[in-house]
């Protein structure tokens, strides 16, 4: 009942365009807090709907999947969440996908953040993950299945000395358990003792710096969730072989649900994002028609000076 | 507490969002709590996670102590002499050593990764071939599309010579390809702002109003 | 000596992460460390000194009653809450048998987190949703041709990255070619772009990093290029 009269108000306010479109063209552009009704419509309705969009998969999501399906039961991944919560709707998906994934398939998670609150968004993540009946059959123990190291500010130079070094930069993990009484990190010295890092990263510090340092430094093998604003920017790293994959934004986050077989908060947020969309390129378009008829009719009532 | 906190994101959610019809003193209000809420969650985790679990711990209470990390303190407390006009010149000095540390560190790590690897990956392999040795055309062509687009990008970027003739078509050249950058990137913007306002509209849909699962 | 110090401190910390990258031994190496765990000190005292800053300049408004003056109040209030909390947390935490941290789920600062600070911060940054799409429809414009390419490939970008074209033209064409379009585009010419960009930003850096570690760029510590 609720998604039929989304999806009627849905068509209606797409027809309520054509007159923002006459509106435009006559040289009287309708106020800004129009446009802001039309945003949050755009947004409102279609989460009203509850469709989950067939979404094709892409290259670079598919890499992510090819490299951590690789990985063996037991091997040591390190999680790096530099990402706060207003960066949440895009990462936070994926991260619990991949907690899930990680969970199910035994590997040993090592958290970590160089944003202050990134261990917290790793505990949500955690807590989401464990929920699934699956993983809350492994009966998983923290300190031995998985940990979470907190944060330690410093940016680069927190990733240049866990090179040498973990224990120099966490000398107790979030719980306040001192890091040679961790059962899982007895044997984890620096990033030789990684089989691979899965940064979540919104900005800096983050997959730039885990690049420069982790990468190049220290040789780590290395994929990247990335809010869609970096995203762009880390592409030249995918294809220099510097990052081995990269979910990039929300649509990213859903392909990586739908290739874990993981259904999750990204897969029913895409068709409220693609309406997003939408609205934009409408009103993109609808602003260069008026501007272009609006030239054309200058043009015509300018007298041409011979 | 749970539903009580739902209500309080909530209220301070709406509260920030009535900017958006004008400015008004809830908005303020809200703005103001953000401000000092922001300011003092920052504070206490550096001071947990920092100055007590590395300093405190690590210099002080130890069984092993490291006296180096008094030194890092020393310079700590001379940067909040800039709180103080008179002695704020002392300030100068733990900001000379942040500069200079990550001048060092950037001088080397952004030539290895940004300049030297991807000048590599530039020129390297412009002919693609799968691993029986036959060419792939269209991934040559990708590889040939970076290799104009960053030659003729950093052309753009030289500014030591006038931009006419081949070099001036060339610098052109560059401006589409960093427009198209530009262009995707306006994209991926868009995407990312819209997520930050989907994940909003979720909460106060599904975990506020329950109109939503 | 109030410029020379500082100049000298830079180089010195300047030169040992630069030579440490390349000789990671004695006495390099060992400094790097020492180096690394200073940098992690001193930034966090530089929050403190923030966040002392705030209630400095907020404190002088209010003693003065400039405009606007509750709202600063409100700022202290709130800023001097969340470190009560916070500290009352920090330490009952450590104190506890056993040891428990400030943040830990079922905390007040954890509450805090969760239901005050997220949805400040998350709801601030969304409003650039529409701010967006405002600018979208009052100032993006296919002037010429840079701004035709930029709207062009703007368009194929968020219309491929989610299934919007490919679902219009699906009952025609069931192929995701404008998601591939999108791939291709993020692929090639945006990693070209991306690329000039990253090496010339890579170079100004190196140039930069060095006159301030030689001590002919001295605006950090109050003076400007020799």
């Amino acid at each position: 009942m609720m998604a039929t009269m989304a999806t009627i108000a849905t068509v209606v306010v797409g027809l309520t365009l054509i007159y923002v479109l006459y509106r435009t063209i006559k040289g009287r552009p309708v106020e800004r807090r129009i446009v802001f009704v039309y945003i949050a419509f755009s947004v409102i309705l279609p989460l009203m709907m509850q469709i989950s969009p067939p979404l094709p998969i892409t290259g670079d999501v598919l890499k992510v999947y090819d490299n951590i399906k690789v990985l063996q039961p037991g091997s040591k991944v390190l999680c790096a969440f530099d990402y706060d919560p207003p960066s949440a709707p895009e990462l936070q998906p994926m991260a619990v996908a991949f907690m899930k994934y990680a969970f199910k398939h035994d590997l040993k998670v090592i958290i970590m953040g160089l944003w202050p609150q990134g261990p917290q968004q790793a505990q949500m993540a955690v807590e989401e993950a464990m929920l699934d009946p699956e993983v809350a059959a492994k009966n998983l123990q923290e300190g031995i299945d998985w940990v979470n190291l907190g944060f330690q500010s410093g940016n680069e130079f927190v990733i240049q000395s866990m090179g040498s070094e973990f224990k120099r930069m966490f000398p107790k993990d979030d719980r306040l358990v001192p890091y040679d009484s961790i059962p899982l990190m007895k044997n984890v010295v620096n990033f030789s003792n990684i089989d691979y890092v899965m940064n979540f990263s919104s900005g800096k510090p983050g997959t730039v710096e885990w690049v420069q340092i982790g990468v190049d430094r220290f040789g780590v093998k290395m994929s990247a969730g990335n809010t869609a604003v970096q995203a762009p920017m880390v592409y030249p790293y995918l294809r220099a072989g510097q990052l081995l994959g990269i979910l990039g934004g929300m649509s990213g986050a859903a392909e990586f649900e739908k290739v874990l077989d993981e259904e999750g908060d990204a897969s029913t947020f895409l068709l409220a994002q693609m309406f997003a969309h939408a609205t934009v390129i409408a009103f993109i378009i609808i602003g260069n028609i008026a501007f272009f008829i609006g030239g054309r009719r200058k043009k015509i009532t300018t007298p041409q000076v011979k | 507490m749970e539903l009580f906190g739902i209500w309080i994101a909530a209220l301070l959610t709406l509260g920030i969002y009535s900017f958006l019809y004008k400015d008004n003193p809830v908005y303020k209000a809200t703005e103001a709590i953000f401000v000092g809420v922001s300011a003092g969650y920052w504070a206490v985790v550096y001071y947990f996670d920092n100055i007590y679990k590395k300093f405190w711990e690590g210099a002080v209470t130890s069984d092993n102590p490291d006296y180096w990390m008094y030194g890092g303190a020393v310079l700590g407390l001379l940067f909040l002499t800039r709180l103080f006009p008179k002695i704020g010149w002392i300030s100068r000095w733990p900001l000379a050593f942040i500069v200079g540390a990550t001048a060092g560190l950037y001088m080397v790590i952004y030539f290895v990764t940004n300049a030297m690897n991807q000048t590599a990956s530039t020129i390297m392999d412009i002919v693609a071939r799968n691993a029986a040795g036959e060419i792939l055309w269209m991934d040559t062509l990708g590889t040939l599309v970076i290799l104009v687009g960053v030659v003729t990008g950093l052309v753009y970027f030289f500014f030591s010579k006038e931009h006419k003739g081949v070099f001036g078509t060339a610098a052109k050249v560059g401006t589409w390809f960093l427009m198209i950058t530009f262009g995707a990137s306006f994209g991926y913007t868009v995407m990312s702002r819209m997520s930050l306002f989907i994940g909003r509209m979720d909460f106060l849909m599904s975990d506020w109003l329950h109109i939503i699962k | 000596m109030r410029r020379e110090i500082p100049i000298l401190i830079t180089s010195v910390a300047g030169l040992v992460f630069a030579v440490s990258y390349f000789i990671p031994h004695f006495p390099f190496g060992e400094s790097e460390s020492i180096f690394g765990d200073w940098v992690t000190i001193v930034q966090a005292f530089a929050i403190w000194l923030g966040a002392l800053n705030l209630i400095k300049v907020s404190w002088e408004k209010i003693s003065r009653k400039k405009a606007d003056w509750p709202f600063a109040l409100l700022i202290v209030i709130s800023l001097v809450a969340t470190l009560l909390i916070g500290f009352i947390d920090g330490y009952r935490g450590l104190n506890a048998e056993p040891q428990y941290s400030f943040r830990d789920p079922g905390t007040s600062f954890d509450w805090l987190f969760r239901h005050v600070y997220t949805a400040l911060t998350s709801t601030m940054f969304s409003m650039l949703a529409f701010f967006v799409g405002s600018a979208s429809y009052r100032a993006f414009r296919a002037r010429n041709l840079q701004a035709t390419l930029l709207l062009i490939a703007g368009f194929f970008v968020m219309g491929g990255r989610v299934p919007l074209l490919d679902q219009m033209i699906a009952p025609i064409w069931d192929y995701p070619f404008f998601s591939h379009l999108a791939d291709w585009i993020m692929t090639f010419p945006n990693t070209a772009g991306q690329r000039a960009i990253m090496i010339g930003i890579a170079l100004g850096v190196m140039s930069s990093s060095l006159r301030i570690i030689l001590g002919i760029e001295r605006s950090h510590v109050g003076g400007g290029t020799r």
